[in-house]
């Protein structure tokens, strides 16, 4: 009989360990899954994890492809992995996400045709500020009225959507594109523009927002008062409260900051990769980040590594189905997977296990 | 007896058809939450059985199949969670994220071969000279058979939680589980049972979705249905009766906005497709501001259980 043990506290080997075993199973499972549907198991795990990189024939489009898809996903998931720690639920990244790109592109398609330097800076400060603004939403109506964070941060995605669906179809809309939905495009604007920075490597202004953000949330989480208090109130909010942490000021720091990262990434992806509002342009990234910040543990380096692999899937993941005809939505299926795997695996961190024999109980 | 454009009579028969999917997945869910299980991953499970349902029905032509494979669909995907909390003793939010995830992918997959087809039309099943009653006949009594059974799951919930021993336990089971492993009830059993039958009724609600309310697959079908269905059961603080009042409600706001935009009101589309959405808000808003309103809770709710 197996017997799982609470340890007085998590194993550091089996953290940084279970991480890489879940890579691992959910490549075994997801092999299964692919030699399920018709296709080669190890061609498409190796279309999906290996040729992005070292393809001759591809690395060069896909490698900076991968900066440009993780920069986002790390951004959001640095933010939403401050308010997991301290058991603050926000899930409606991608509304923050998908605000904070309408109302940077607003304030810099209210200026236009206006060239100057300081327009950008001014519409990464109106992403920011948007993606916080409506993170405030859940974060104020859980410290006045006590109302469940993760429903009302859900719910905001779905307002969200439609907001973004009005500003493509109408207030943004680009008034010389001859009526076809969507806005103009930011990336061809040069005061506006989110431009690839070393040519090459895809980074632009939101790798580096991404690498400060890590930096940032390392310093804050082991060097500051207020990173002790969000893990002091995620291990024991009892002890927390005793010891003076200021709960309410927690859950509005903790939701604030995860939409002002959000934001940004809005604002970056709209005035860069994406260049455009359009209907389409909430590409899950909110919802994929959640994964990034558990694969990470919620340690700000661990998210940066966590960011490149989820990046990675998604490239392999379109290679796949262009050169093994594997349906996208089979790479949602992976990431699901995968998530549930690490999960799963929490228990040899969290317990020992231990193999009884019958009789002693 | 027309109010531009909007006849009532239809209007609330078809509150009916759209409040179903919704309470078939909230009673489930309140059933599972009773138990001290918080599942988040309604609207993936949802979705699964919604997908599940369309292509059994499909195949057989039987929509009665679809409707048996969808709620086994659910129940099967609901395992799922139930093996990460239960045995694995995973932290039950991002398990039900997950749970969320793997199943929209999932469905999607599925049913990608099943675009724009037609499901096998699900007989409507008329209740002898009731729906003769003016009115009242054709809003309440000309529907399908599984209007009926979510009407008769809400009383049949109502009655086991309230009356039987079956309810007790779960009631134990979701208010003191130390107690009740102490008891000798058998807590992860009790859980995995609650947890099966939640992941049944959503996916039955999702069916309702793609075999009778749309009826077709197409990607993301429950649209954050799921969702809604989690925030009904806080609501209704965890009674069925409620959960009813709850799942009707949110149907209405979502049968007017679609009236609304068919009849070209001079009100955005995209506020109207929103509203359900700002209705639940203000609806959670004015349940958690009430003091006594969530006490209501089951004190277990999100716990983890492990008997050392």
């Amino acid at each position: 009989m197996i017997k799982f043990v609470k340890r007085p506290e998590p194993s550091k080997a089996w953290t940084l360990a279970t991480p890489i075993l879940a890579v691992i199973i959910t490549m075994i499972l997801g092999g299964l899954l692919f030699a399920a549907m018709g296709k080669d198991p190890v061609a498409a795990i190796r279309t999906i994890f290996w040729d992005p990189l070292f393809n001759a024939q591809f690395a060069s489009y896909s490698r900076p492809q991968l900066l440009v898809k993780a920069a986002p996903l790390i951004l959001i998931a640095i933010g939403l992995s401050l308010g997991f720690k301290a058991g603050i639920w926000n899930i409606g990244a991608e509304g923050q996400y998908i605000i904070g790109a309408i109302t940077g592109a607003s304030v810099g398609l209210a200026l236009y045709p206006l060239d100057a330097w300081w327009i950008f800076p001014l519409m990464v400060i109106a992403g920011a500020l948007g993606g916080f603004l409506w993170a405030m939403i859940p974060a104020l109506l859980k410290t006045k009225f006590n109302t469940n964070e993760i429903l009302v941060s859900l719910m905001l995605v779905y307002v969200a959507e439609q907001i973004l669906a009005s500003a493509a179809l109408g207030f943004l809309r680009n008034p010389e594109g001859n009526g076809f939905p969507g806005s103009r495009n930011m990336s061809q604007i040069p005061a506006m523009s989110n431009p690839e920075l070393i040519t090459g490597t895809g980074a632009h202004w939101g790798v580096v927002a991404a690498l400060a953000s890590v930096v940032g949330a390392y310093v804050l989480i082991n060097k500051h008062m207020l990173g002790f208090q969000i893990r002091l109130t995620g291990e024991s909010p009892r002890a927390a409260r005793f010891a003076g942490v200021k709960d309410k000021l927690l859950v509005v720091f903790c939701l604030g900051s995860a939409g002002a990262l959000a934001g940004l990434a809005g604002l970056f992806e709209v005035t860069g990769p994406a260049g455009q509002i359009s209907i389409d342009f909430g590409a899950g990234y909110g919802f994929t980040a959640i994964i990034v910040a558990f694969l990470g543990r919620l340690h700000p380096v661990g998210i940066l590594l966590a960011g490149l692999l989820l990046a990675l899937t998604f490239i392999g993941g379109e290679l796949a189905q262009f050169m093994l005809g594997l349906p996208s939505s089979a790479i949602q299926v992976f990431q699901g997977m995968f998530l549930m795997i690490l999960l799963a695996m929490d228990i040899v961190v969290n317990y020992r296990v231990i193999i009884v024999k019958k009789e002693a109980a | 007896m027309d109010f531009g454009g909007i006849n009532p009579v239809i209007l609330l028969a078809s509150l009916m058809v759209a409040s179903t999917p919704i309470l078939l997945a909230a009673l489930g869910e309140m059933v599972v939450e009773k138990s001290g299980v918080l599942n988040l991953g309604v609207e993936g499970m949802m979705i699964f059985g919604a997908v599940c349902g369309f292509i059994a029905a499909v195949e057989t032509q039987s929509p009665t199949l679809g409707f048996i494979a969808a709620a086994a669909g659910g129940a099967l995907l609901s395992m799922l969670f139930g093996l990460l909390t239960q045995i694995f003793l995973t932290t039950q939010v991002p398990a039900g994220l997950a749970l969320t995830l793997l199943g929209t992918g999932l469905a999607s997959l599925l049913g990608q071969n099943y675009q724009g087809m037609s499901p096998p039309r699900m007989p409507d099943m008329n209740i002898p000279l009731l729906e003769n009653i003016p009115v009242i006949g054709p809003v309440i009594f000309q529907h399908d058979a599984i209007v009926y059974l979510s009407l008769i799951m809400v009383v049949a919930i109502w009655a086991v939680l309230k009356f039987t021993r079956v309810g007790l336990i779960l009631r134990a089971v979701g208010e003191n589980h130390t107690a009740a492993h102490a008891l000798g009830y058998k807590v992860k059993a009790v859980r995995f049972a609650a947890i099966g039958f939640g992941g049944a009724m959503a996916g039955l609600g999702g069916a309702y979705i793609s075999l009778v309310r749309v009826p077709q697959w197409t990607d993301g079908i429950t649209a954050g249905i799921g969702w809604i269905a989690l925030a009904i059961v806080v609501f209704a603080s965890w009674r069925a009766g409620r959960v009813l009042i709850g799942a009707y409600l949110f149907g209405g706001i979502t049968v007017l906005q679609l009236n609304l935009q068919a009849a070209g009101a001079k009100v955005p589309v995209e506020l109207l497709s929103m509203s359900p959405f700002l209705a639940t808000i203000l609806v959670l808003v004015v349940i958690s501001a009430r003091r006594h309103g969530a006490s209501n809770a089951p004190a277990m709710l999100g716990r983890i259980f492990h008997s050392s």
